[in-house]
């Protein structure tokens, strides 16, 4: 079946309009990374004066920023690992069998992910302070109080990813392995999970990558030895010399992980959503 | 993957119907539950902890004396909720001109970027040469972290430095002093360009994947009915895309809504009074007044709202698709 050759141009001529606003901000990211201080203090230039890699060395020493990294790492990869094991197990209990209050539980979680958090950060933040003062756990400004607030999201999320996905993979794997003797945790652990690895991956890295770039809680439960690269890198800019060849520098390495993950794994991500969509 | 989903609740049915007919033992009935405690007890601590005192110190004069003494804050009754929802107050009218300004941003944000989203997924449904690297690069705003993207349009949208004025003023010549895009009024459309330039791709990703599931014969039979292009749209494409389309309103009118990284990292914590969305709105009143019970009212009259216009339109659309 041959195109029109207007549909052709109409398609080209749309295209071409989106991708540059698509991609100027990000060759900009690019490019500015690449200048000389002089180049960002003056008017702005499309192309750097001369190429350099100096801004990718001296962000190290602006800011704090490994620190900051190491904080997101830490913070990003506990919520992330935590929710998804307890999502896996309430997700094999919601996929697996019908029980009374299983609905009400569902309808819970699913109702959670539209909250504003805001809504739950006044709470947490009295919560918090009200803890380290009764019992001396100082949860306001630790890793760990910020962990279990980014779960806020992470867990709700993970649980109704797995458990459509759990739902996806078939029930004759589990009977047989319960007829080989296995019970259903043994049956869990040996045959589901193993067969439910990708899906596993996707939401732990999605999860990963939302905690990444939270910033409401960030900017409220940590102190300066907490804080993490999302509010961090503000840091450069309210300073009173800014050095946007840094920043842009810093950026585009916190970036490049995160990009290159959403980007292998979009196509799971999609499946997963639309088939929520569907059913 | 839609056969397998609807496959399995049938199994479901009947493996319901066997435990029915012989009592299974006790300790199967307990694991489904057993299961559920981890996420359970999670929840508790996270979200309905945290929701149940929320509601409660809205009630209360939770000011910075009391914060680390709550249980002694004095009894409010419903002032808080008489501050943030009175017109005539400065309060209450700040309250209102934010949510005034958020809905407007959320209309707009949500239209171009369904606009962009179905207009550049129709575009690229047919294949053609260069078309997955073309998908990938409209991925891309969508994949970076917000805070990082976000920080460039900080500094493409300065003053002396940026590249906005550099194009509007020394290369177009459209104005001859440099206009402020970070405050004043320029700043709302400032933020709105921001949002849709971050949000279209994700419509573009969820609109692509439901025209995949659109079977082409639908197509080709309007094609010898004599449908043209647009006919086609309007006839096959929306009327098959609409429960996508229907999931993909609700979610993207809850993030715009409750977004709150975009303003904060494009503005800082002090955003202009005309950008000044809800979500920052009342971080900004509660952070620096120190006023949690005021903080906390304003966040539940937010929710009532969300749940209000969540809740209706689902079941709209809802009866709607039924009476179809």
């Amino acid at each position: 079946m041959r195109e029109p050759m207007s549909l052709r141009w109409t398609r080209r001529v749309v295209l071409v309009v989106l991708g540059i606003f698509t991609l100027v901000p990000i060759y900009i990211m690019i490019t500015s990374s690449l200048k000389p201080l002089k180049d960002v203090q003056g008017t702005f230039t499309w192309w750097p004066s001369t190429v350099t890699f100096q801004p990718f060395r001296e962000m190290w020493k602006t800011i704090p920023l490994a620190h900051y990294f190491v904080n997101s790492l830490v913070v990003s990869t506990a919520s992330s690992i935590a929710s998804v094991v307890i999502a896996l197990l309430a997700a094999y209990s919601l996929s697996r069998y019908r029980f009374r209050g299983r609905q009400a539980f569902s309808v819970t979680v699913l109702s959670t992910q539209m909250f504003p958090g805001i809504l739950f950060l006044l709470p947490l933040f009295v919560i918090f302070v009200n803890i380290s003062k009764v019992i001396g756990i100082n949860l306001y400004g630790s890793r760990l109080g910020l962990t279990i607030t980014f779960m806020t999201f992470t867990l709700p999320f993970a649980i109704w990813m797995l458990t459509g996905y759990l739902d996806s993979i078939p029930r004759a794997l589990d009977e047989a392995a319960m007829v080989d003797g296995a019970g259903p945790l043994g049956a869990l652990f040996r045959v589901v999970v193993p067969a439910a690895i990708p899906g596993i991956v996707a939401v732990a890295i999605y999860a990963f990558m939302t905690a990444w770039g939270e910033v409401l809680f960030a900017s409220v439960m940590t102190d300066q030895s907490t804080r993490t690269l999302a509010v961090g890198l503000r840091g450069y800019v309210t300073q009173n010399d800014v050095y946007w060849n840094q920043i842009m520098a810093a950026s585009l390495t916190v970036s490049i992980p995160i990009v290159a993950a959403f980007l292998l794994l979009q196509r799971f991500m999609v499946s997963g959503m639309t088939a929520g969509a569907v059913k | 993957m839609v056969e397998t989903l609807t496959a399995t609740p049938v199994r479901h049915d009947t493996k319901n119907g066997k435990a029915a007919a012989k009592p299974p033992r006790r300790k199967r009935q307990l694991l489904p539950y057993l299961l559920l405690v981890p996420a359970i007890l999670l929840e508790l601590l996270i979200h309905i902890g945290p929701m149940i005192v929320g509601v409660i110190i809205s009630f209360y004069h939770l000011t910075q004396l009391y914060l680390a003494n709550w249980r002694h804050a004095p009894a409010a009754g419903l002032d808080n909720y008489r501050v943030a929802l009175n017109v005539n107050g400065a309060a209450g009218k700040a309250l209102l001109h934010s949510f005034t300004v958020t809905l407007t941003y959320t209309v707009l944000v949500l239209g171009f970027s369904w606009l962009l989203g179905m207009t550049a997924a129709v575009l690229t449904q047919r294949a053609f040469r260069g078309r997955a690297i073309v998908r990938t690069l409209f991925l891309l705003p969508f994949a970076l972290p917000i805070f990082a993207s976000v920080i460039t349009w900080n500094f493409m949208g300065q003053r002396d430095t940026g590249v906005i004025n550099h194009v509007l003023v020394d290369q177009l010549h459209t104005q001859t002093t440099r206009p402020f895009w970070l405050i004043g009024p320029n700043s709302f459309p400032m933020l709105v360009a921001v949002t849709i330039w971050r949000t279209w791709p994700f419509a573009f990703l969820i609109i692509s994947a439901g025209l995949q599931s659109i079977p082409d014969e639908l197509y080709e039979a309007a094609t010898l009915d004599g449908a043209g292009v647009m006919a086609q749209i309007r006839r096959v494409t929306l009327p098959l895309l609409a429960p996508v389309n229907r999931v993909l309103f609700v979610v993207l009118f809850l993030w715009t809504f409750n977004d709150f990284t975009t303003p904060y990292t494009l503005f800082g914590d002090t955003p202009p009074v005309q950008a000044d969305l809800i979500s920052l709105h009342i971080y900004t009143t509660s952070f620096t007044t120190w006023n949690f019970g005021t903080g906390s009212a304003m966040s539940v009259v937010l929710l009532l709202f969300l749940l209000l216009v969540t809740g209706i339109y689902l079941i709209v659309t809802n009866r709607r698709s039924d009476n179809a």
